[in-house]
């Protein structure tokens, strides 16, 4: 088999078995769900996630022993990775290759030249790493900004929440009821944008963009063997640049840190000639370094670093923090959060509610595309017995938890449970409170035991309710003071209070002008024409007891003010920062 | 081009045949057009929607010979308390004939195990399910919109595994299973979004519901458990909580339906969460009249009719008695 077919079925199974793991990221044990697939087993191969967690939090994770074999590959044998593994680099190579085919190899050759712009991708890098690396005490931790552009998050990001909810909206097989990611717009069409790109150069992303790319170029720099020629000299033909994935001009003198192994030029050489697949260094002559020049770093190193404590004047992650950013439930506190989330999104694809939703740009720029709650999107809020998130997250920002950990059970009854924010009645908007409407459905569907809902309960006199009655007949009595909408009290809620008495008797019925009272309870003995008579609601009125509310939302996905909701949860309390909590302590440690 | 130079021929002959042809083609484009306009016409424009008297959303799926009957048994197996208590019916075959398409509507509203009691036991589904398809069904689907993430409320209630073993067909809400129904006279019913799409080709309707304290409606038995069809910002009902619930008892007339007493969620409801919110009371009920069972089951809250107004109105409104005595309930003990 030609080393180019060994290199395309790697592709076709590693892209495949990319999407599969996308497919299979729903909660479930069905063949097409999650069971025990590794869903995040891209991101654990991807040394840029596992160097820039390390730099930010100075620890590396056991599961980012997949990235060392990348690491160890890539040094014995160059950036294989990029030409045999990467599904993003895959699909590039495809699109390009569709766009190009037919083109003269004269034209081929020239778009696969060497331009000084592939440089970018390194002083990108430089720039993210600085930012992740810099930490000053406790006075903050880096921040991790890889993910913008890491090639599998980014591939996480679009598939999982652009092109995977896109292709499902008119069979809904795959997402049962839709599936909604805020902002899919524009991490679909950076995709499509990225992806188009490659009509006009092959592989764009990868040459000048791709910071796991350029990570992986700089390790390839000492690689022992790589692409070049066994003698100083050959023919010239050139063929071997017309198909170069990585413009890495193979003719020579080769840039080893450019070259994707795509292993094409090996193919289009006429046998004659000396390019093969070498132990370095080649006798056709190598340029070693990465087109970075020391001024070029210094800036983007710099840029890096003065990044972090820039955004950070802002106040996103001191004492302006959002209170509106609600993390899953196992979130680390921010800053730590912030030097541990590579944007992947794989939590927000595995939540089964869909209340995970990317965050753009309203928490402050470093939390882009970081996972935050929006109680009003997807079928419910963040669901009482779910911790599918924590065990999806590959760099541990979320921690996984036990059930009896998040809900404050067992072992963990005296620390309690994990909140992840505090919901508070809006008593302007809410229909007991401030438009004398029934409703109390978010006391109804709170999960927490015993109920962090209450209602306080009280019998209000109506909007016009207050009428003198003008002749009994029975259980019906003719009232005058208002007009009354014929049947409007007769819901159930509603009873009438004659002076004198303690209790309402219940409206079972009522026309314009008498109100019938439910024959049950007891009648006074007489009611004199002229008696006031008062028609009062009872109301039961939510009240939250914060010592119990864990933040989950669901009452305010319910509330039916379907627009600003009436009770919402906002991050306050929440157990990842004690600088956020609300009540004080009720145990002794 | 310059001003004077000859208007370009039309085609290669200015002819009387090439006008025709072209005339021929320029009458065939008129003609297409106006046959696309009159495909797409718009016979109901906006404006005169709201003036079309809407159908109901659901037919009656009451078996016309079955009559009024209820059956109340006390067990703690809720396999073999039903069974008897359909035994006591008349048989399943009375109301599930040779090729029926039913529908078990379970209330799964909430995403939590079945022993918390909120939602229909597996039990109780899965057996309905294998009744149905023994008495020769075609086919059985179980469906209901939960409040909760459905997929979860489905999974964790155990009601999917159960169902999928005894052969039934899960039916998951999906966007395009939501249609707007009414109820003909009805007030609040009226071109409400529902889950009508697993209704299609139905002949057979049974509710399968726990008994469950209702803090807004003082109970949630087989009548409230209706208000899984409702799709839509349905929380706003709760401003009316007895009117919806009267109006589900108008629009749904079941084949018959089962309210599951062997445990009975008394307080914290309609969620529960804790062992202490149930009581076991050991009765389930089959009956073909909902507000009679119903009104049975508020004696399992140690309550009556009278705590729970939607009965008293949907009685006089004909959905049924709330006298259930009337009925002469057949009575058995399997524990």
């Amino acid at each position: 088999m030609k080393i180019t077919t060994a290199r395309r079925v790697a592709q076709i199974f590693f892209l495949t078995t990319f999407l599969w793991l996308a497919v299979v990221a729903t909660v479930g044990t069905g063949w097409m769900q999650w069971r025990g697939w590794p869903i995040s087993w891209f991101l654990q191969l991807d040394p840029l996630a596992a160097i820039g967690t390390t730099l930010a939090t100075h620890s590396l994770l056991p599961g980012f022993g997949w990235a060392l074999v990348t690491v160890a590959l890539t040094i014995l044998f160059g950036r294989v990775f990029c030409g045999f593994v990467c599904p993003f680099g895959a699909i590039h190579q495809f699109v390009g290759w569709l766009g190009r085919r037919a083109l003269r190899p004269k034209d081929k050759m020239a778009a696969n030249a060497y331009r000084p712009a592939q440089s970018v991708k390194y002083y990108l890098l430089i720039g993210f790493l600085a930012a992740a690396a810099l930490s000053a005490g406790d006075a903050f931790v880096g921040s991790l900004q890889t993910g913008l552009l890491d090639p599998i998050s980014f591939l996480h990001r679009s598939i999982n929440l652009a092109v995977l909810p896109s292709a499902d909206v008119a069979f809904e097989r795959l997402f049962p009821g839709g599936r909604f990611a805020v902002g899919a717009a524009l991490i679909g069409g950076l995709f499509v944008a990225f992806v188009l790109l490659n009509l006009w150069i092959p592989r764009f992303y990868c040459r000048f963009i791709c910071p796991l790319g350029a990570l992986l170029g700089v390790l390839a720099r000492p690689s022992l063997w790589s692409i070049g020629k066994t003698t100083a000299k050959c023919n010239e033909c050139a063929l071997c640049d017309v198909d170069c994935e990585g413009a890495c001009n193979p003719m020579g003198p080769i840039r080893g840190s450019e070259c994707l192994m795509c292993m094409n030029c090996l193919d289009n050489c006429p046998n004659v000639s000396p390019l093969a697949y070498v132990a370095r260094p080649s006798p056709g002559g190598e340029v070693v370094g990465h087109g970075v020049s020391r001024r070029g770093f210094v800036v983007a190193a710099l840029s890096g670093l003065a990044a972090v404590p820039l955004s950070r004047v802002g106040g996103a992650t001191g004492r302006a923090w959002s209170p509106a950013l609600i993390r899953p439930p196992g979130s680390v506190a921010e800053d730590e959060f912030l030097a541990r989330c590579v944007k992947c999104c794989e939590c927000v694809r595995v939540c089964p509610t869909n209340v995970l939703q990317p965050a753009v740009m309203e928490h402050g720029w470093e939390a882009l595309w970081t996972p935050v709650l929006n109680n009003r999107i997807g079928t419910s809020g963040c669901q009482l017995n779910c911790v599918a998130c924590g065990y999806a997250c590959p760099t541990g920002a979320i921690r996984p938890l036990t059930l009896d950990r998040k809900q404050g059970l067992g072992d963990f009854e005296k620390s309690g449970p994990v909140r992840i924010g505090l919901a508070s009645v809006d008593r302007g908007r809410c229909l007991p409170w401030a438009m004398d409407r029934p409703c109390i459905v978010c006391q109804e569907n709170c999960p927490v035991t015993p109920k962090a809902i209450y209602v306080s309960e009280i019998e209000q006199t109506v909007r016009d309710g207050v009428l003198q009655v003008v002749s009994v007949e029975g259980t019906t009595l003719g009232v005058r003071g208002a007009r009354l909408a014929p049947g409007r009290f007769a819901s159930g809620d509603y009873a009438c209070r004659l002076a004198g008495e303690e209790r309402g008797h219940p409206i079972v019925a009522n026309t314009q002008d008498t109100l019938t009272l439910d024959p049950a309870q007891k009648m006074p003995d007489s009611v004199e024409p002229g008696t006031a008579a008062e028609v009062q609601v009872r109301l039961q009125r939510p009240v939250v007891d914060p010592s119990l509310c864990i933040g989950c939302g669901v009452c305010e996905h319910e509330c039916p003010m379907s627009g600003l909701r009436a009770i919402r949860v906002t991050a306050d309390n929440e157990t990842r920062d004690p600088r956020h909590a609300v009540l004080l302590s009720e145990h002794p440690s | 081009m310059s001003p004077d130079a000859p208007f370009p021929p039309i085609g290669p002959e200015a002819t009387r045949r090439a006008f025709l042809r072209r005339a021929l083609k320029a009458g065939a484009a008129i003609a297409a057009t106006g046959g696309l306009a009159a495909w797409l016409w718009d016979r109901h424009p906006p404006g005169t929607l709201g003036l079309r008297a809407p159908a109901s959303a659901l037919p009656d799926f009451r078996v016309s010979d079955a009559g009024r009957r209820m059956a109340i048994v006390t067990g703690t197996d809720r396999v073999r308390t039903l069974r008897r208590a359909l035994e006591a019916m008349g048989g399943i075959g009375r109301f599930i004939k040779r090729g029926d398409r039913v529908i078990v509507k379970v209330n799964a509203a909430f995403a939590a195990p079945s022993v918390l009691c909120a939602t229909t036991h597996p039990d109780v589904a899965a057996e309905l399910v294998r009744l149905c398809l023994g008495a020769g069904a075609a086919k059985v689907l179980v469906t209901d919109n939960p409040i909760n993430d459905p997929e979860s409320c489905f999974a964790l209630s155990g009601i999917a595994a159960s169902v999928g073993a005894a052969g039934g067909a899960l039916v998951l809400p999906r966007a395009a299973d939501f249609a707007d129904g009414s109820l003909p006279g009805g007030r609040l019913i009226r071109n409400w979004p529902m889950l009508l799409g697993p209704f299609r080709g139905v002949t057979k309707l049974i509710g399968a519901a726990p008994v469950k304290h209702h803090a807004r409606a003082g109970a949630s038995m087989t009548i409230k458990n209706w208000y899984g069809l409702l799709g839509g910002r349905r929380n706003q009902f709760h401003q009316d909580i007895n009117g919806i619930i009267v109006e589900l008892a108008q629009l749904v007339r079941p084949t018959f339906v089962v309210l599951d007493g062997t445990m009975s969620m008394l307080t914290n409801g309609p969620t529960g969460g804790s062992l202490a919110d149930l009581k076991p009371t050991h009765t389930l009920v089959v009956s073909t009249d909902p507000v009679a069972a119903d009104a049975f089951g508020a004696t399992l809250l140690g309550r009556t009719f009278h705590d729970l107004p939607y009965l008293s109105r949907a009685a006089q409104l004909g959905c049924g008695t709330t006298d259930f005595g009337a009925l002469q309930p057949a009575r058995d003990d399997v524990s």
